[in-house]
């Protein structure tokens, strides 16, 4: 078992920031210590265009809400979501 | 308990036999439908979008919710997906329990909690463009620059 295997974890956009992305799921490398907060800065550095939605930002975690400074683990999946308009 | 996303039309009847029971005094039926209209603005028809898996979670942990604050015998909670046309029904939303008052509180509760917490979103396609309509801002307060497409 390869200390070097990169870790990573799964990343799912939705609505809005997926139509801004172009991309609804992409993987992302994660390191030691690695928060909600710091995947989604390193996210939006390589991907500019999701910035004006950060504030507005929600995240789940394995399909929890989580906060920014949850931490995260190889293998999940994290999803940002935008303000939720569903019902009617 | 019958929680369900799907983008099949949503059928009432059966979201009514999910909740009947010989203890209800009274079954509650909600149906949240596609208006032709918009902050002025003629709808076209709307498009509402999910993350599948989690909005059923959390559709189950808010009927479970509710079940126990207001006493509710069972409830059922269906969101639909996809292009929906006008008076189509997105959400539908039954609850059956001992008495009406609790019925109407229940449902209540169900539909504003719903519309808070679980991930689905809608957008509307109108004659001339479409939004994502995303929180209270799509309701006539200013975005954050950028944020519309």
């Amino acid at each position: 078992m390869g200390y070097n295997a990169q870790v990573t974890i799964t990343i799912l956009l939705f609505a809005s920031v997926a139509a801004a992305a172009g991309i609804r799921r992409l993987e992302m490398p994660i390191e030691p210590g690695d928060t909600v907060g710091s995947v989604r800065d390193r996210l939006v550095a390589c991907r500019p265009e999701l910035a004006p939605f950060v504030p507005n930002l929600m995240y789940a975690l394995d399909e929890e809400y989580v906060k920014d400074a949850d931490p995260v683990r190889g293998g999940a999946t994290l999803a940002l979501i935008p303000p939720v308009s569903g019902g009617c | 308990m019958l929680i369900r996303v799907t983008d099949q039309v949503l059928n009432t009847q059966e979201a009514i036999a999910a909740v009947e029971s010989p203890a209800a005094g009274a079954v509650n039926v909600f149906l949240g439908v596609v208006r032709d209209n918009s902050l002025g603005r003629r709808v076209g028809f709307l498009e509402y979008e999910a993350y599948p898996s989690m909005a059923e979670k959390v559709m189950r942990e808010i009927a479970e919710e509710a079940k126990t604050r207001f006493g509710l015998i069972d409830c059922a909670v269906l969101h639909r997906t996809g292009k929906l046309a006008i008076g189509e029904t997105s959400l539908l939303i039954t609850v059956s329990c001992g008495h009406r008052a609790e019925s109407f509180e229940g449902g209540h509760w169900l539909v504003n909690e719903i519309k808070k917490r679980v991930p689905v979103w809608k957008k509307e396609v109108w004659e001339d463009g479409e939004e994502w309509i995303e929180g209270p801002e799509s309701l006539g307060m200013q975005p954050p620059a950028g944020m519309r497409a």
